[in-house]
């Protein structure tokens, strides 16, 4: 019907641009607000370069995680203390491993954990408290019945059985791990989508025909993904610290893999013979990662939540 | 409020019943039984002992046999690999050791935890809130197993060198609960939750002060004294009380770790021993002994709040 001229296409052209004055979007107001927490942003870097320097690091190593040297073996505190000139920066341990790279090894490996542990609790716990939210009634009630029955159950001792069990490996750990973080956060997903699932738009989107599953996944979740960052960012560390936890049990990362909470271990049995390197620098990273998760989260949760500040 | 309780603790026993039969399952489920050895025992050997632990019956039978067990005589069975022993004697042994460093563990992160974040609140934007918001967040990266290696290098080996030996914290040991074996492991355990502890006192109680009520107090002449403990402890203890829960069960875990690094001989050391022992029956009794716990503790926690809070009671 609309007959299409030069003119029409200049005054369409005309509107746009004049309603081209540009609004901020939620996104970009969080940004901005983020990367006003100096905190916040300074660990983001400081995690980036870790991360890069668990990935880079051992390149400019001589010595590799499981290799040893057989010139400090059982030497560790009187030969194999920190130096450039032996490619020991870290120094070794007392079987004369080079703690410089077993310390990027067990970075790589925690990180690793907590990443990938926190990306499989987000997307089975987003999934499974929105569809438990959205359909409500009897349904709602069973799934978060079973998920009040889980959260009762004391997880790091039935983690360990099933470490046990199943075998000590980093496959495990992972299963063992992602089994339970998961429903910390269907929980409040599940809080979320009640109060999300009576606004107008979801009743337009129900009112034009769409599916159940269309609208959880188009327009529930995009509209909880603020709370969900929010939680994944406090998840990452949380794993880091089972994953740690486990490992410094010695029922966690095997040999001669390692993770932050291994080398702790090790470094914890050795210091008093004045090995204090091995510890030292494991714990530094130890602490120095979850510092900067910790602070990264805080910031996002006032970035994104700001009215919990 | 009575049909609260009935609900809540009806509701605890099929969680417990759930773990019973979930960690039995997993126990059976396990390639190569406890009786497996490097060199196989001859069939009729293995059959006699399989009799012996009562493993020859069906499962459903060894799940009930079980259960009963426990339920009626709280009898967790033989263990499998010491012979001697039962794994009620392993928890008699080493369940009150454990419960003694839980004990003050929880009263160090409730008291301190609390002070220190109440305070903060009360003189919010200080240099004592600014101390206290400081320490708990160092505290938070500070998990048991990294703060019982730290406190030992600083009590017990760094102490040990600067006194010449005089005086320095033992670095592990029960003997017998003499305060010195069990100051450091207590605060192992604790930090972390008396820091998590404060951060929730804190920002509750900033909260509470800055409410409606809290001004009319102030305006009606009270003095703040009266309106701290008298209107505002109350309503901001609340989301502090319901974390206590989630505490006692960390602080049960973090036994693991406290029992093993300084050798307390407590249930923590025998879990993990078992762990690598293989040995089934006193992992699952321990699993279980801290499964009731916690669902008790829970439960416990739960009924509390209702009593503090009657909107939990009707919803």
């Amino acid at each position: 019907m609309i007959v299409k001229s030069e003119k029409m296409d200049a005054l369409a052209e005309n509107i746009v641009e004049q309603q081209a004055i540009k609004g901020r979007s939620l996104w970009q107001d969080a940004m901005a607000r983020f990367s006003k927490n100096k905190a916040a942003v300074t660990s983001v870097f400081v995690l980036i370069f870790i991360t890069l320097l668990s990935f880079v690091g051992p390149l400019f190593s001589p010595w590799d995680y499981e290799t040893i040297d057989w010139a400090t073996m059982g030497n560790a505190a009187t030969m194999g203390y920190p130096s450039i000139e032996t490619g020991h920066y870290f120094g070794t341990d007392d079987l004369g491993r080079d703690i410089f790279a077993r310390t990027m090894q067990g970075t790589q490996i925690s990180l690793t954990v907590g990443f990938l542990g926190a990306a499989v609790a987000v997307i089975v716990g987003t999934l499974y408290g929105a569809i438990s939210g959205y359909v409500g009634g009897a349904l709602d009630n069973f799934m978060m019945r079973v998920v009040d029955l889980l959260l009762s159950v004391p997880y790091m001792f039935v983690l360990i059985l099933l470490l046990v069990v199943f075998g000590r490996s980093l496959e495990m750990l992972f299963v063992g791990i992602g089994l339970f973080a998961w429903m910390d956060m269907a929980r409040i997903v599940r809080g979320q989508t009640l109060s999300i699932k009576n606004k107008e738009f979801i009743e337009a989107a129900i009112a034009s025909g769409v599916g159940s599953f269309t609208i959880i996944m188009r327009h529930i979740v995009p509209n909880l993904l603020g709370v969900v960052i929010v939680y994944a960012s406090l998840l990452v560390p949380a794993l880091i610290l089972t994953e740690s936890f486990i490992s410094f049990l010695g029922l966690g990362v095997q040999e001669p893999m390692t993770s932050w909470g291994a080398l702790i271990n090790e470094g914890a049995k050795t210091m008093q013979y004045g090995v204090i390197w091995q510890l030292a620098f494991p714990l530094g990273f130890f602490i120095v990662g979850l510092f900067c998760f910790f602070f990264i989260g805080d910031g996002l949760r006032d970035a994104l939540d700001p009215k919990d500040r | 409020m009575f049909s609260f309780i009935v609900r809540r603790v009806g509701y605890a026993i099929p969680t417990l019943l759930i773990l019973i039969i979930a960690s039995f399952l997993l126990m059976y489920a396990a390639p190569g039984g406890p009786f497996t050895t490097e060199r196989a025992l001859p069939p009729e050997v293995l059959k006699n002992i399989q009799a012996r632990y009562g493993l020859d019956d069906p499962l459903p039978v060894q799940i009930w046999n079980y259960i009963w067990n426990v339920v009626t005589n709280f009898d967790f069975g033989p263990s499998f690999k010491y012979r001697d022993k039962s794994v009620n004697d392993i928890i008699a042994q080493g369940f009150p050791v454990t419960l003694t460093y839980g004990f003050w563990s929880f009263v160090f992160a409730v008291i301190v935890g609390l002070s220190l974040g109440i305070v903060a609140a009360i003189r919010h934007n200080t240099a004592v809130d600014y101390t206290a918001v400081g320490i708990s967040i160092s505290a938070q990266v500070l998990p048991n197993f990294v703060m019982a290696p730290i406190l030992v290098l600083i009590f017990t080996l760094g102490l040990f060198r600067l006194t010449n030996g005089q005086y320095y914290l033992p670095g592990g040991g029960w003997n017998g609960g003499q305060i010195e074996y069990i100051i450091m492991p207590v605060i192992a355990l604790s930090t972390s939750y008396m820091a998590n502890i404060a951060r929730l006192a804190r920002s509750s109680m900033l909260e509470v002060l800055n409410s409606n009520f809290i001004r009319t107090a102030k305006a009606k002449g009270l003095s703040e004294r009266e309106v701290i403990f008298k209107h505002a402890l109350k309503p901001a203890l609340m989301p502090v009380i319901s974390y206590l829960g989630p505490a006692f069960v960390g602080m049960a875990t973090g036994s693991v770790v406290v029992d093993l690094y300084f050798s307390t001989g407590g249930m923590g050391q025998y879990f993990v021993n078992s762990a690598f022992n293989r040995d089934y029956s006193v992992m699952m009794g321990i699993t279980i002994l801290i499964g009731v716990l916690t669902i008790t503790f829970n439960a416990l926690v739960d009924i509390i709040y209702a009593w503090l809070d009657p909107r939990i009671r009707l919803s």
